[in-house]
């Protein structure tokens, strides 16, 4: 603890903590509470049962009642402590619950033979457990799975499509002199003004004329030539020194084998700085699958997940579960890759 | 991966270089240019033709040749007030109420947003220990989806949640906070502060990275106060970068859509609307689907969206020149 | 046979022209060097001929075929760039069978020749590590095989050198010379370095804004250069220059713009008195002299030990530099006398810069065209 204590009050420059210091600290980790503790209540929360849900106030870790198998009775039975009365002090489990009074039973002496014990002379024995069952459920009630591969299926798809496409593009603008070319950098930067969003209704006609309408390729296709990607991706390739393509052109390479063997390997960066943005739009894609996929089997988990929250709004215990799942992957890969994203969020959104 | 995309490029090159000796090396640039630029024009550029034809167009059938022309009639529908400051007074009152929303929305959350982001970039660009946690730490949410984000605060909001329980224990006492109309909306701007901000907070430290410390280290030798060296120094020198996040944060704050639409769906009533929902709800939520009407809509952001992409690209022109 | 013939070759990028006619021919086996300032064009003639750049006009012929207007990898010509051009996303060995494995190479025969060029290049301990690990020189050595493997036709080198230490510059200087006589090949060579010009060339090409100046062996450009650019350009130090006006029945003398008198020769030179000239003499030729005829104000002096030079100015500021084998006495502050040997010296018209010196003595001067 002393080494923690050390560690955050000792100030970088020379000299002890500032009063500016203390702010600074304070500060930091009121936004550490801030943005960790919405999330890490969510997890803990996913683990409650529905019973642990309801109850207000809430505690902070996911507690259930602990039950014991006790001879004589097929189902494991609810224990309690007795609070008073004749029993109190004991630890009973509950058979059944008749109006305000409850039959016991000693878990220890079954034999013994039932009691009744006023319901509020006693308090359920709880110790701390995770509810799986949220998530066990999810698989086991809803389509959960399907709903994670569509969400799969187009993250993958359109992420490939979009590198592919986008460093073509990228590589056309950066590394060739062609009459036009102006002009096509120009309809590239154009398209920066029409996101989605303005574009709804005539986007929804193209696609069901094409046959897209409520199909995982109406997501995949219309969003793969983002015009962020080309300039990302230019941006990279314009270092790219030209002597090492006129090197190639000398080793008798094609165009093609240019772009696939030097440009994209040496683009390699950039690439994976617009794979791990590719990805993030598309697991957190909405308004236009919103629009496009309608029918249960082609949802996604984000979709999925809304619908939800509106079918089952009393059933928090598996919305949280479903919540955290569609989290998950997003999370480990800011865990794994978070370096990158920070420097590529800030190359594309600096630029 | 590579085992099975070779083969592939591999064969690609095939017609590839058929085509490029046909084509000649210059020209080849097509090919590639190609695939997205087919992709830009039927997913881009068509479309926003189309949606000048649905904007003057009526009816609720998506096929143009179906739909009987009206002219500008969407247009005058929706800004047809009496008063344009009580939508009540407009004969498509949701629609004020959506720009009255979004205005108020985008003012207040690019307000804070750029403001808090600023604080916390300045605070991480202080001597700080373990600053990548730090700034990892504001960044987080960035990568949340829209329906995660939401579905977390509507937990911890809700009446039996734990805010409302917090309060409780300090005896100010719980509230149904997403059933009043004005805490809906503040808690909407929250959200989306706390959903975007790590975002922008992110490109202003690497704004205030890029000032030299040999600028600072000069001041300090001229016997500058802090203060003085924030204001003549630091603001000055992170301005383009300010600005750069301004215009980017308001583009995306009029596009706000999906967070708020999973969090409140746009109520209570109306509180929550703004203007991309409008269009959603027109277009593509209730029946009859007034197409003319979303696109008429439509056309009227996009005009914003213009205008400030416009700025952004002139902005980063004079970032990238000096 | 890999002869190269360049005719009437023109190139323009939009309205600008940057080479303006060239007319050259390098035998089968030839080094041939094109020397000439920064920006003068070498560069853009070199591509010209590899295929990288395209022709605005005029033609190219590479071992009898016009191939203006085939593509770069058609032409069988390897080149060998300035910053090396190495891919940097692959080991050595990767780098050296790129090309072979473009054209189709069975993996046996290219392993064998990848070993047999790492081995003549002495770059076979470094076949597995990638560019950015390797030295300035040995990078240099790869960027060449990488030239050799595919065993072209002709070898095109821009610049080679010029990203390498003095040093390793004069060893690598004479290893291309070496592989030049080994491979027996074809070679361009673009520099902007008159020595490397003088010490590897069988053939110099000097260009200048785009033209060419003068072509032939590089003793021929020396001693007989076309004009005062070449004479100024070919040599280290530099040749001396003087103008002055011609006099005397037998137009045997030079009144120089000093009001000093000197001796000209006059068999083989075309000038006649009352001609505006210049002298030029190289530094060697000048000797002090009690009796010579020019006087300069030494400036500075610079002893080598087993050389030294000097470096004056006559009376009306003329620039001047003298070599002087040994060691000399002379100090800085010194006017001293100086003498040459009329037959150590050229002659330019002044107005033209073109030498005085007979056309009857060089055929190689006749591929000049006067502009
Ligand atoms: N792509 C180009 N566009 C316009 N001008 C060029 C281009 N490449 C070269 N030049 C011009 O052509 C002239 C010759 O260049 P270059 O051949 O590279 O000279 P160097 O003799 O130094 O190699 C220079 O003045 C240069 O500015
Ligand atoms: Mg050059």
């Amino acid at each position: 603890m002393n080494r923690v204590w050390q560690f955050i009050t000792a100030t970088r420059g020379q000299g002890r903590m500032d009063w500016t210091d203390w702010v600074t600290y304070g500060y930091l980790f009121l936004g550490v509470f801030l943005m960790f503790f919405p999330v890490i209540w969510l997890v803990l929360s996913s683990f409650k049962t529905e019973a642990d849900i309801q109850r207000y106030p809430p505690t902070f870790l996911p507690y259930q009642q602990e039950r014991v198998m006790v001879d004589g009775y097929d189902e494991p039975l609810p224990l309690y402590r007795i609070t008073g009365g004749a029993y109190e002090g004991q630890v009973l489990a509950q058979v059944r619950r008749v109006g305000l009074q409850a039959q016991m039973v000693d878990p220890e002496n079954p034999a013994g033979g039932r009691v009744r014990v006023d319901t509020d002379q006693r308090e359920p024995v709880e110790r701390v457990s995770l509810a799986v069952e949220n998530y066990t459920g999810l698989f086991e009630r809803f389509n959960f799975l399907r709903f994670f591969w569509n969400s799969t299926f187009i993250t993958v798809t359109s992420t490939l499509l979009t590198l592919l496409v986008n460093s073509m593009a990228a590589f056309a603008l950066s590394k060739y002199q062609f009459r036009g070319r102006t002009v096509v950098l120009l309809l590239v930067i154009g398209t920066l003004m029409i996101p989605q969003t303005v574009v709804l209704v005539p986007l929804f006609l193209i696609v069901t004329q094409m046959g897209m309408f409520n199909s995982l390729w109406g997501v995949i296709i219309p969003g793969a030539a983002t015009p962020t990607g080309v300039f990302l991706l230019r941006q990279y390739m314009i270092t790219i020194p030209d002597e090492i393509l006129d090197a190639a052109r000398m080793d008798k390479a094609s165009e093609w084998k240019i772009f696939w063997r030097i440009i994209v390997p040496l683009s390699a960066p950039a690439i994976a700085v617009l794979a791990i943005l590719a990805i993030m739009w598309r697991w957190n894609d909405f308004l236009w699958p919103l629009i496009v996929l309608t029918r249960t089997e082609n949802l996604t988990l984000q979709l999925a997940l809304n619908s939800f929250q509106g079918e089952m709004s009393t059933e928090w215990s598996s919305l949280l579960a479903m919540t955290v799942l569609t989290l998950l992957p997003i999370a480990m890969v800011f865990m794994f890759l978070q370096k990158y994203i920070a420097t590529g969020i800030a190359s594309t959104g600096g630029k | 991966m590579l085992t099975i995309i070779s083969p592939i490029m591999r064969i690609i090159e095939i017609p590839m270089l058929a085509l490029q000796r046909v084509l000649g090396i210059h020209r080849f640039a097509w090919v590639f240019l190609l695939p997205n630029l087919i992709l830009l024009c039927l997913f881009a550029f068509l479309p926003v033709i189309l949606n000048v034809a649905y904007s003057m167009t009526s009816g609720d059938n998506i096929l143009l040749e179906d739909r009987p022309y009206v002219g500008t009639d969407n247009f005058t529908r929706l800004t047809e007030c009496s008063n344009h400051f009580d939508p009540n007074s407009c004969s498509e009152d949701k629609f004020w109420r959506a720009i009255w929303n979004t205005l108020w929305f985008v003012t207040l959350q690019v307000g804070f947003m750029v403001g808090f982001s600023l604080l916390t970039a300045l605070i991480l660009n202080r001597e700080i220990r373990a600053r990548g946690f730090f700034r990892s730490v504001f960044f987080f949410p960035v990568l949340l989806s829209p329906v995660v984000i939401a579905l977390i605060w509507k937990w911890i909001l809700q009446r039996d949640g734990v805010l409302n329980a917090f309060l409780d224990w300090t005896g100010v006492g719980g509230f149904n906070w997403l059933v009043d109309a004005e805490w809906a909306f503040a808690w909407t701007v929250f959200l989306t502060v706390w959903a975007h901000m790590g975002f922008y907070t992110l490109i202003l430290l690497a704004g205030l990275q890029a000032i030299p410390r040999d600028v600072y280290e000069a001041a300090l030798m001229d016997r500058a106060r802090p203060w003085r060296i924030f204001w003549r120094i630091t603001l000055p020198l992170l301005a383009p970068t300010m600005l750069v996040v301004l215009v980017l944060a308001l583009i995306r704050s009029v596009q706000t859509f999906d967070e708020v639409f999973a969090f409140t769906g746009g109520g209570p009533g109306t509180a929550t609307t703004f203007i991309i929902q409008y269009i959603y709800e027109r277009g593509f939520a209730g029946a009859p689907r007034l197409f003319g009407m979303a696109s008429a809509a439509s056309l009227m952001v996009a005009g914003v969206l213009v205008v400030l992409t416009l700025v952004q690209l002139w902005v980063n022109r004079r970032n990238v020149d000096g | 046979m890999a002869s190269i013939e360049l005719k009437d070759l023109h190139k323009s990028y939009g309205a600008v022209e940057v080479i303006k006619g060239i007319d050259l021919s390098v035998g089968h086996g030839e080094f041939c060097v094109f020397v000439g300032p920064s920006g003068c064009g070498k560069s853009t003639l070199l591509r010209m001929i590899s295929g990288l750049e395209s022709v605005t006009s005029g033609d190219i012929e590479i071992g009898g075929d016009i191939v203006t207007r085939v593509p770069a990898a058609d032409r069988g010509l390897a080149m060998v760039f300035q910053s090396y051009a190495l891919y940097p996303h692959m080991t050595v060995r990767q780098n050296l069978s790129f090309g072979l494995e473009n054209i189709n190479t069975p993996k046996a025969e290219v392993n064998a020749k990848v070993s047999e060029v790492a081995a003549m290049l002495q770059i076979d301990q470094l076949l597995d590590r990638r560019p950015k690990d390797l030295s300035g020189g040995q990078r240099q050595r790869v960027a060449i095989g990488r030239a050799v493997v595919r065993e072209p036709r002709v070898f095109l080198f821009d610049e080679p050198l010029s990203n390498l230490d003095a040093e390793l510059r004069v060893d690598m200087r004479g290893e291309i010379s070496a592989l030049h006589k080994r491979l027996g090949n074809t070679m361009v060579y673009v520099t902007h370095d008159q020595v490397e010009a003088m010490t590897m060339a069988d053939k110099i090409a000097v260009l200048r804004l785009g033209e060419l100046e003068q072509f032939g062996r590089p003793l021929d450009l020396f001693n007989n250069p076309r004009n005062l650019f070449v004479a100024g350009f070919i040599g280290s130090p530099k040749m001396n220059f003087m103008t002055g006006t011609v006099h005397g029945a037998d137009r045997s003398l030079l009144n120089l713009d000093t009001g000093e008198e000197v001796s000209l020769p006059v068999k083989g030179f075309s000038h006649h008195a009352g001609d505006k000239v210049t002298l030029g003499v190289r530094p060697y030729d000048l000797r002090p002299h009690a009796s010579g005829s020019i006087h300069i104000q030494v400036g500075a002096v610079e002893q080598l030990g087993t050389d030294s030079y000097l470096y004056g100015a006559l009376a009306d500021g003329t620039r001047l530099t003298v070599h002087n084998p040994g060691q000399t006495r002379v100090c800085a502050g010194d006017n001293v006398a100086m003498h040459f040997a009329p037959e150590a010296v050229h002659l330019f018209d002044t107005k033209s810069g073109l030498t005085l010196r007979g056309f009857d003595t060089e055929d190689d001067l006749t591929l000049h065209k006067p502009s």
